[in-house]
């Protein structure tokens, strides 16, 4: 029995194994309730996988390539948000709509993710702290441009001030659920949103073709062992500029997603802990702060949004009166499974 | 005559040089004086009433800020953990609400309530940065973070239910968790207006600014004992020092022990002053604002002192209390005001961290 569970623990690690459990008897918690449909919680849960998943995806190249858990993954949420109100400023709807907000917010995350693998490489080994208070740090500065920015359209805008966006902006009459309803069918009386699931499984054929190409493999290499890539001829530097244009283009394109299926862009302080999320969802999926698969990503992603859907209907049935007891198993589970990765990476012994 | 003519340029010259390394080596507090004046006079506050609030948020403040010295100068960064020193601190607060003790009375059990917990929460945070060195501010942040989920579990559902604790005053009508805000009308003041004196008009809350001059005091002197040349051994380098046969992995942990203790008086006192306690929320910006206050006195990740925790208290509060009259003057939008010092003090927290790591990794090559 303690082998089995050694040699477990070994091959997936503590945070999916412990949270696999957890989920295993969430589940059958659940499914004992009275009033509680399990396929319906699973649906649910289907559904916050899809809006996820391509947030997690983004992950994988920044770690890859050797910067580390990404936790100015926001920068790349704001100019999908930047994007997702350009499009709704030119007044397109559905499909077009998003599609637009997708293809207006590729180069801009470029730019922004260029700019910040600029400033990666040069804080090589306090890529983490930097991320997260660059974040912080541009997620209020860019709630000072949400309400002076030249937006007219009248949905977005407060109504009394005439100026300055919303909170969260309704997609209703836009782009909402463009993905969810794409190709959906019914399933025990829920809609299953086929089009999202796609589109993620899709983005990560794209990205494990990518790994595969020559750029992938120098990309590979470079975050596995810089020196001996360096010495080998690969550019790191350039390797790692790489890895966190495409990390800041995914999270554009992922909180585009997350959007329509949520059916609000939500503004100002929301994506301030979005990175968290994503980051401790590919952690609960096995990955390290030095390694990371699109196996890890789904495998994580499915987990911890599971979790999170599930554990809050089970908690509110169980103890009626319990008190934003889900809420505080996301904070716990999200931070422990982080705590957990960082000193697993190894201590070196130089000052910092 | 050419000589003396020479004498005095050089003399000029070395007063120039003087002055210019004076202002490159204090450009943050300088940059930050000079949003504070431009704030101060755009926000149409009068300079009485803005010197009021600084003196009162130096007596509230300062403690936490000092808090941060010590971690920095045995090389383990800014210690954003101090949140869990906060709460500790809060802890004492609700045993004392719980008990029911007003008074300067109240205010010193607190204290010693909350010692313990302090003593245990630094040995605990000290362990885990021992598990991860090189990465002490990314680590100290998300324990932080974690904290405070375990913070509203116990606050939230085990009060009242597991520790039976049974006061309608504090505890919510369903039977357990602590309200949202607990009154603390019973220890306000009670070291503030100890003695309390009136100059022109500002009101000097005297005692704890004697008791914040002593632990100030009493950081100088640990630095300067035995103890503190081993602080800064470590921060020099971790790796000589070990060498050198300094039990590294204990002094770390005696200094987050130091700072984790410090954090939890100082919530006390910022608490006593304040009289509410918002229970789930107190905490949760006690780091990052000691920090950025910290950083805009001229502190780095490596080196703090206490004349730049007290510079940076000053600073960092003027412009607190006049950034959203002055956003209100100048862009017709309180928020923009708000927004802007949030910004600021995160965007001072990642640019001192960038340049930190600027250096670090230059000097690496």
């Amino acid at each position: 029995m303690r082998g089995m569970w050694r040699r477990l623990i070994d091959k997936y690690g503590y945070p999916k194994v412990s949270i696999t459990i957890l989920l295993i008897i969430l589940i059958s918690v659940a499914s004992c309730q009275k009033g509680q449909s399990v396929p319906s919680l699973l649906v649910d849960s289907l559904i916050r996988i899809g809006m996820n998943g391509i947030l997690v995806l983004a992950m994988v190249p920044s770690i890859v390539s050797g910067t580390g858990l990404n936790f100015g993954l926001s920068l790349g949420i704001l100019t999908g948000l930047l994007a997702g109100c350009m499009s709704i400023e030119f007044n397109l709807r559905g499909g077009t709509a998003f599609f637009a907000a997708v293809l207006i917010s590729i180069p801009l995350s470029a730019v922004v993710g260029y700019l910040y693998g600029w400033l990666l490489n040069r804080v090589k080994g306090d890529e983490m702290t930097v991320g997260t208070y660059l974040g912080f740090s541009l997620v209020s500065l860019m709630s000072i441009f949400w309400l002076i920015l030249p937006f007219k359209s009248p949905e977005m805008v407060w109504a009394i001030k005439g100026r300055g966006l919303r909170t969260t902006i309704s997609l209703t009459d836009r782009y909402a659920k463009v993905l969810d309803n794409f190709l959906s069918f019914k399933f025990f009386g829920n809609k299953i949103p086929t089009g999202t699931l796609l589109f993620f499984c899709f983005f990560c054929f794209l990205m494990w073709l990518f790994l595969r190409t020559k750029t992938g493999v120098a990309m590979t290499a470079a975050g596995d062992n810089p020196r001996f890539a360096e010495a080998s001829g690969i550019n790191v530097n350039k390797q790692r500029m790489i890895g966190t244009v495409i990390c800041t283009i995914l999270g554009g394109i992922g909180i585009l997603v997350y959007a329509q299926s949520f059916g609000f862009l939500q503004l100002y302080q929301a994506p301030l802990m979005m990175p968290f999320a994503a980051i401790a969802a590919i952690l609960i999926g096995g990955a390290s702060a030095k390694n990371a698969k699109i196996s890890h990503v789904i495998s994580g992603v499915i987990l911890f949004q599971a979790l999170l859907t599930i554990s809050l209907p089970v908690f509110n049935k169980m103890i009626p009166e319990g008190a934003n007891l889900s809420e505080i198993v996301r904070i716990i589970v999200s931070n422990g499974v982080i705590l957990y990765a960082l000193t697993k990476v190894g201590g070196d012994e130089c000052n910092g | 005559m050419d000589n003396i003519d020479l004498k005095k340029n050089l003399k000029k010259n070395n007063y120039k040089r003087k002055i210019f390394s004076v202002l490159t080596n204090n450009s943050v507090p300088i940059l930050f004086v000079i949003l504070c004046i431009i704030g101060v006079y755009y926000s149409g506050l009068s300079v009485k009433y803005v010197t009021d609030e600084v003196v009162t948020r130096i007596g509230r403040n300062l403690l936490l800020v000092l808090a941060l010295i010590i971690p920095v100068i045995a090389g383990m960064g800014l210690n954003f953990a101090i949140v869990i020193g906060a709460m500790a601190g809060q802890i004492g607060i609700i045993i004392v609400k719980i008990l029911d003790i007003g008074g300067i009375g109240g205010f010193l059990l607190a204290v010693l309530f909350a010692t313990p917990f302090a003593i245990l929460f630094g040995y605990w945070t000290g362990k885990i940065l021992n598990k991860t060195k090189g990465r002490e501010m990314i680590t100290s942040m998300i324990l932080g973070f974690f904290a405070m989920g375990l913070w509203q579990l116990v606050f939230l559902n085990f009060i009242g239910n597991i520790i039976p604790v049974k006061n309608p005053e504090i505890i919510l009508s369903r039977g357990f968790g602590l309200k949202n805000a607990l009154d603390l009308k019973f220890i306000q003041y009670s070291l503030d207006r100890a003695i309390s004196i009136k100059i022109m008009g500002i009101n000097i809350p005297v005692v704890t600014l004697i008791v914040v001059a002593l632990f100030a005091i009493a950081t100088k002197y640990i630095v300067k004992t035995k103890l503190g040349q081993d602080f800064r051994a470590l921060g020099q380098n971790l790796h000589i020092a070990k060498v050198a046969g300094i039990n590294t992995d204990k002094k770390r942990i005696i200094a987050m022990i130091i700072s984790i203790v410090m954090a939890a008086w100082g919530q006390i006192i910022f608490l006593q002053n304040i009289g509410t306690l918002n229970t789930y929320a107190s905490h949760e910006q006690v780091g990052m604002f000691a920090i950025a206050a910290i950083l805009i006195g001229g502190a780095t990740v490596t080196k703090a002192t206490i004349g730049e925790a007290l510079v940076g208290v000053i600073l960092f509060h003027t412009l607190f209390i006049v950034s959203p009259q002055a956003g209100n003057n100048m862009f017709g939008d309180a928020q923009i005001g708000e927004f802007f010092r949030v910004f600021i003090a995160y965007g001072v927290i990642g640019i001192s961290l960038v340049l930190h790591a600027m250096q670090k990794h230059s000097s690496k090559k």
